[in-house]
């Protein structure tokens, strides 16, 4: 998939704590960025140290005017990588590309009420939530667990909402949420986002409450559909080897190399692009292959599965 | 590129719907091969390839006016066509937004969007509507935000919302449909709607096109041809009207198969919708005569062998068997039965006169 990617400069860049930086992006070009819902994340592509980094941030906001976009950053300690970048190097007025707005947690909108628990950052999707949840008039409740020291910057990021709905807990056991999900009317839909042991956590507890699955939801950034390990395919008919590097697909490789590889939905779905594998196993990511087919690693789909050898032989 | 509008053709009762040469030569024909089978032919909605009917995200042609006049016409007649749920309200803003901005960039000759922040003019000269609005208020547009903007569109739309890993039918504008019923599928899930559809469930391709479509992302539509015939041009042929046109299928003789008969091809694109994170799907209908498709030459051929081959379950299914086999003789005799090549392109710039 050819990746759409917009051109955004830093209007500001504010630091909220020794460890969280917000970011306001608005288009370089002056226009207008793209529209995006709650629960949307943007991909930045940063390069650092000769390496592409593509890290995902939640839009806090999506305002219906489509004049900026806003995120924050919390620097991970140690970081080599984007968010130390992000809050040493980036000034006001840098230009920096992104991706699309793409959303792996939107919110439910048949749902009656919604209930939300974060932790530390993981309040960012949510700020976006309770905006849409506001503008619809659909009732909301955060539980939002964080440090001790954090405390401050989040409730200033809650401030306007009544006490009612806003819930911030530190240094406390989630324990207390079995009250809360405990008495929630039918109809409500549960989202959690932070770090993993307190999703589990949660997601065990409502669970274990009777929650029926498809109303619990938690954040995902996904993307393990997308590159993997490096390796080298090699073209029988052509003799050519081809280095697929861990950010591009097989398909776009064999293309780049300059050989028409037979290909449709570039999606893993209309089985376009099989082709048969003369040695090597594949890592089957499509979702055309049955079982047996998949089993015998006799094909492998370009568009979107790798290799799980160093080296794969494709009938090509 | 300025369009010719044909604002007075009908798509009923006296039938003047037709096709320029142009028009004919800009069809999507369906058919690559010499024989059809379901299959997930899905692929990026990217302009270029086989057909300028792709070369925008919405295609707008020489029957703009007359479809939209077409559509209030039904729409007056039974309001029930359009139906959005409540709790696509965002989808319905994403429809109008995605419209307008499409139609003013692919078409600046006849469509106009000036934006101040959230206040919003919009003007479509083909049908002379100017109204300025506020963006995410519907108080200040004359019709809800998706009837609004697919009253002035060719083709139907639906609204699928994605949730429990499933896609809802949950709200739609349908007018010009090849025998479905919006009211009779709406809140339905992907494989409910698509219950009545012969071999393709077996073959699984639901199940893969659903997977697919659950990840279809912003920014990255897609798009799939879809055919059946019709009698006459005539764009509703609903369910609910099925006594209107369900006797024209007896109309078909030997003397005005070629004339009667058309092919309906509907080009499906399918964009995942930013704010409300739905998928807008669009059916947007073409009609060609029989006649006039033979005058391409590599169409009439092909053509002529599809529907001579045809699986007799996707004929029933489609509704040909009463009149497939006129169609068929008819179209023989363009048919030499030499190798055709794979491919939709008419390989030709003009048509012969009419025969």
């Amino acid at each position: 998939m050819t990746a759409v990617t917009v051109r955004l400069r830093v209007a500001a860049a504010v630091r909220l704590s020794p460890s969280l930086r917000t970011f306001t992006f608005e288009a370089a070009d002056g226009g207008l960025v793209p529209p995006s819902g709650p629960g949307a994340h943007l991909r930045l592509f940063l390069h650092l140290g000769g390496r592409l980094h593509r890290n995902a941030y939640s839009l806090v906001a999506s305002p219906d005017d489509r004049s900026h976009f806003s995120i924050i950053v919390r620097r991970v300690a140690a970081s080599k990588g984007g968010s130390a970048f992000l809050h040493e190097q980036v000034r006001e007025g840098d230009v920096i590309a992104a991706g699309l707005p793409a959303n792996l947690f939107p919110v439910v909108r048949t749902a009656h009420r919604h209930l939300m628990v974060s932790g530390g950052i993981g309040l960012t999707p949510f700020l976006s939530y309770i905006a849409a949840f506001e503008a619809a008039g659909t009732p909301w409740e955060l539980h939002h667990f964080c440090r001790v020291d954090e405390r401050a910057v989040f409730e200033a990021l809650l401030a306007g909402h009544p006490a009612a709905r806003v819930h911030v807990h530190s240094g406390g056991a989630i324990g207390v949420l079995a009250e809360a999900l405990g008495r929630q009317p039918l109809g409500t839909h549960f989202y959690t986002c932070g770090p993993a042991p307190l999703m589990d956590a949660a997601m065990e507890l409502a669970v274990a409450l009777g929650w029926p699955k498809a109303r619990l939801h938690a954040e995902s950034f996904g993307g393990a559909a997308e590159g993997g390990a490096p390796f080298v395919a090699v073209l029988r008919r052509s003799g050519l080897e081809i280095a697929v590097g861990p950010e591009t697909s097989l398909l776009d490789a064999i293309e780049a190399a300059g050989v028409e590889a037979p290909c449709l939905c570039r999606g893993g779905a209309c089985g376009q692009c099989l082709i048969e594998v003369a040695e090597g196993v594949p890592e089957h990511r499509d979702h055309f292959l049955d079982d047996e087919d998949r089993a015998s690693n006799r094909f492998i789909m370009t568009c979107v599965s790798r290799s799980t050898t160093p080296r794969i032989v494709l009938d090509l | 590129m300025s369009i010719q509008f044909k604002p007075e053709e009908t798509f009923r009762d006296d039938f003047t719907y037709s096709n320029s040469d142009a028009a004919v030569l800009r069809f999507p024909f369906p058919f690559p091969e010499d024989a059809y089978m379901y299959s997930v032919n899905i692929e990026p909605h990217v302009p270029g390839g086989a057909c300028p009917a792709y070369d925008n995200p919405f295609d707008v042609d020489e029957h703009y006016v007359a479809e939209c006049r077409e559509r209030a016409k039904v729409l007056e007649q039974d309001p029930s066509r359009c139906k959005v749920l409540p709790h696509m309200l965002a989808a319905e803003w994403d429809t109008l937004e995605l419209l307008m901005e499409s139609l003013a960039t692919s078409y600046p000759g006849a469509f106009t969007l000036a934006r101040a922040g959230t206040d919003w003019t919009w003007e479509n000269r083909p049908l002379g509507i100017a109204d300025r609005f506020t963006f995410g208020d519907a108080a200040t547009l004359p019709l809800p935000p998706f009837e609004y903007i697919t009253r002035q569109a060719q083709g139907d739309f639906t609204l699928q919302d994605q949730r429990e890993d499933n896609l809802f039918i949950d709200g739609g504008m349908v007018t010009t449909q090849a025998d479905w019923s919006l009211d009779f599928d709406v809140g339905m899930t992907f494989h409910q709607w698509h219950g009545p559809v012969p071999l393709a469930h077996q073959k699984g391709v639901f199940d893969r096109a659903l997977k697919y479509l659950l990840r279809l992302q912003y920014g990255h539509p897609v798009r799939r041809l879809n055919w059946t015939m019709t009698i006459n041009p005539r764009l509703d042929t609903s369910p609910e009207n099925y006594p209107h046109w369900g006797p024209d299928r007896t109309t078909v003789t030997a003397e005005n198969v070629g004339r009667k008969v058309h092919l309906r091809v509907e080009l499906q694109s399918l964009f995942r919708l930013p704010r409300s994170n739905a998928i807008l799907f669009g059916i947007r209908c073409y009609l060609c005569s029989i006649e006039d498709l033979a005058r391409v030459d590599v169409w009439g051929k092909r053509l002529h062998r599809v529907l001579r081959d045809i699986h007799p379950d996707i004929a029933d299914y489609k509704g040909l068997t009463r009149y497939r086999e006129l169609a068929v003789e008819y179209l023989a005799r363009f048919d030499d039965g030499a190798p055709l090549p794979a491919g939709t392109a008419p390989r030709q710039s003009t048509l012969p006169p009419k025969r």
